[in-house]
């Protein structure tokens, strides 16, 4: 064992044969539960179960028990492995589990509101959404959102500069700075999106007008109500980027640059042969981190546009909560659903392993 | 710099330094019109929604900004959330589906972040700490498919956890989105405390267990207090992020379990002009974060810098 904290175990624990039992125990428990359920649902046996209730409580018991008889058959080791089990166990219960339901839910042709019920069509939605035109579409505008990152990289770097540099206030600034993170991407929808960019009284149309841009509408043509989504989403995520970038500067040695000033490099030299390159990894993270984040964007799109006009500012989580709240269509939602996970999982694989080599400290 | 003035002139600045050089001047007023620039931009739309809340119907089409010089403030935005003064003292149905709505939120936000920051350092200390083996993953592994979590976007579990809920019944509950709230946090707490703890020597730990004390005894005394601020930072980040969420509440709940955001939603559609209830709506439902970024700044700052700095 190699472990970072060095700890002599005692000697072999004396309850192994019950802690054994308690774990096998709990299983047994948890799946003769199941199997009653699913005979119960399935109309085999009445026993009159209103939910599935049963089987979570069953799950927790085997939790537990597992838990404990950890400790009871492994002692010290069995100590050790109660700081991981319990977050294992909860993310596995929330995620391993529904993704394998919801791989069968994406198989099957399924409408809440329809009276048929669930029937299995094996693979007919993935070819669906292959032809779908608004779901495609909806995966091209991801894209563009994504590549607005870039943009955003390069405000957020410009005012971690800022904020580093010597300044008057800065507490002021850094707490402004920050405050849009706060803010709900409802509570912005509505401050921002449906009331100051408001074609007729809207302080931004009226600012427009002044400009000379007679009837300002913000989102009426794809191409603008597109840039408005990712100026509204960047507003909300700049600082995000910015605090990292931050305290990446903050980071670098002083003598760093005294020593780049000392040889008589210029600030924008400086910049780029001296910063630049040793912002290189936090940079990265920061995109990367920013990238995840991005591909989840939804709330301000349902909130101000719906997606519309015609599907130009769509991301495709919007889209599939349409997809559910205006059909009930949870068979084909599903699907889309994972098509999407799979790309992303594609995705940030080849991302992750194409930066690896700037991101590891040499 | 005033005493290297005074005390005798070691430091002699030559005459090139000593005359007036307009491009450090220009600088400094380009970095201060920059970050008051962009200070505009982050505050305006606050400050817009607090001043549209005491407007009236011909304030907000004349455009009025400046609230007494422009317009005579009044309250009726926050009258009809029956939260002005003299309302506050009568019954009230939207004030009290209003904080019907707040006190959701926040039972839902508090707990799943409490839930969250638990689990994640207990999963952070184990991790940073010991090695494990399961199967063929070791410690790296575990570690990574605790942050992979990240990487899944809500959407992918929204349906499959509609579909399931609904079979335990546990749509519009409470306890269905403390559940999910505490999955979708759960990979940031478990980030940041793996950094904190990993900067703790292990000496300490070494230190009390000579002393007698167990592998849980030296994690709860010794080695939490000195990890709390970091705990602190995970834990506002939490708030911040469940407070906010608006997608999964938007799915699961319908009468009982509504979070603030999905209030906040269903109102902007119905309401049209009726800005100054719908300001008076946003920012309440924003001011606790606006109060605790201000107050917690620090610790917001600090969660999200960890791991970016290695």
């Amino acid at each position: 064992m190699t472990d970072r904290l060095h700890i002599v175990s005692d000697a072999a624990p004396a309850h192994a044969g019950l802690g054994r039992t308690m774990i096998w125990g709990g299983a047994g428990l948890l799946v003769f539960v199941a199997a009653l359920q699913w005979a119960d649902q399935s109309g085999r046996i009445d026993l009159g179960f209103q939910s599935w209730r049963p089987t979570l409580y069953a799950y927790f018991a085997f939790a537990t028990l597992l838990c404990w008889g950890q400790v009871l058959t492994r002692g010290e080791q069995g100590k050790r492995a109660l700081f991981v089990l319990p977050a294992a166990l909860f993310v596995v219960a929330m995620v391993i589990f529904p993704l394998i339901f919801g791989a069968g839910i994406a198989m099957s042709d399924w409408n809440l509101s329809s009276p048929d019920g669930r029937q299995f069509n094996g693979f007919d939605n993935f070819w669906a959404a292959w032809r779908d035109p608004f779901y495609l579409n909806a995966l091209l505008n991801m894209v563009w959102y994504t590549l607005a990152i870039l943009v955003e990289y390069v405000i957020a770097f410009g005012l971690a500069l800022l904020l580093n540099a010597q300044i008057r206030a800065r507490k002021f600034f850094r707490v402004a700075f920050l405050l849009p993170l706060m803010l709900s991407p409802v509570a912005v929808s509505w401050m921002i999106g449906k009331s100051m960019f408001e074609p007729r009284f809207g302080p931004m149309a009226r600012l427009a007008r002044t400009l000379g841009w007679d009837t300002p509408s913000f989102f009426g043509s794809p191409e603008i109500a597109r840039f408005m989504i990712m100026a509204m989403d960047a507003w909300t995520y700049i600082p995000f980027m910015m605090i990292m970038l931050l305290a990446g500067l903050q980071a670098i040695p002083k003598e760093l640059n005294e020593a780049a000033s000392v040889d008589g490099a210029s600030g924008w030299r400086k910049f780029w042969e001296v910063t630049f390159p040793l912002m290189l990894p936090v940079s990265i993270t920061a995109i990367l981190i920013r990238i995840i984040f991005k591909l989840k964007l939804a709330d301000i799109v349902i909130n101000v546009t719906a997606g519309g006009p015609g599907g130009a500012t769509d991301t495709v989580t919007s889209f599939i909560f349409r997809e559910y709240r205006d059909r009930s269509n949870v068979g084909y939602g599903t699907m889309l659903a994972f098509i999407y996970l799979v790309l992303i999982v594609i995705g940030m694989t080849v991302l992750m392993k194409g930066t690896r080599r700037w991101t590891e400290p040499r | 710099m005033t005493t290297a003035e005074t005390s005798a002139q070691i430091f002699r600045d030559g005459e090139a330094d000593r005359t007036f050089r307009p491009s450090v001047w220009l600088s400094r007023g380009a970095i201060y019109g920059a970050l008051i620039l962009w200070a505009i931009v982050c505050l305006f739309p606050i400050y817009w929604t607090l001043t549209t809340s005491f407007k009236a119907a011909p304030d907000v089409m004349q455009g009025n900004l400046i609230p007494w010089v422009d317009y005579a403030p009044k309250q009726l935005g926050w009258r009809s959330l029956g939260l002005t003064p003299e309302l506050l003292g009568s019954e009230s149905t939207v004030r009290a589906e209003f904080m019907k709505r707040f006190w959701n939120s926040t039972i839902i936000s508090v707990s799943a972040s409490v839930i969250a920051v638990v689990l994640g350092s207990m999963a952070a200390y184990g991790l940073s700490r010991f090695d494990y083996r399961l199967g063929p993953m070791k410690n790296d592994d575990i570690g990574f498919f605790f942050l992979s979590q990240l990487i899944l976007p809500p959407v992918v579990l929204a349906l499959p956890f509609l579909v399931l809920y609904k079979s335990l019944d546990l749509l519009d509950s409470r306890i269905g989105l403390i559940a999910l709230y505490t999955l979708t946090v759960l990979p940031i707490v478990i980030w940041i405390m793996r950094d904190q703890f990993q900067s703790i020597p292990t000496e300490l730990e070494e230190a009390a267990m000579v002393d007698g004390l167990g592998v849980w005894g030296a994690f709860l005394t010794i080695i939490l207090p000195i990890a709390l601020p970091g705990m602190v930072a995970a834990f506002i980040l939490s708030l911040v992020l469940t407070w906010n969420e608006y997608f999964f509440a938007a799915l699961l709940t319908s009468t009982h379990a509504n979070t603030l955001p999905v209030m906040v939603a269903s109102q902007t559609g119905s309401q049209g002009i009726s800005w100054w209830s719908m300001a008076a709506l946003s920012w309440a439902a924003i001011l606790p974060l606006i109060v605790a970024g201000i107050l917690l700044e620090r610790y917001i700052i600090k969660g999200m810098a960890s791991g970016a700095v290695k």
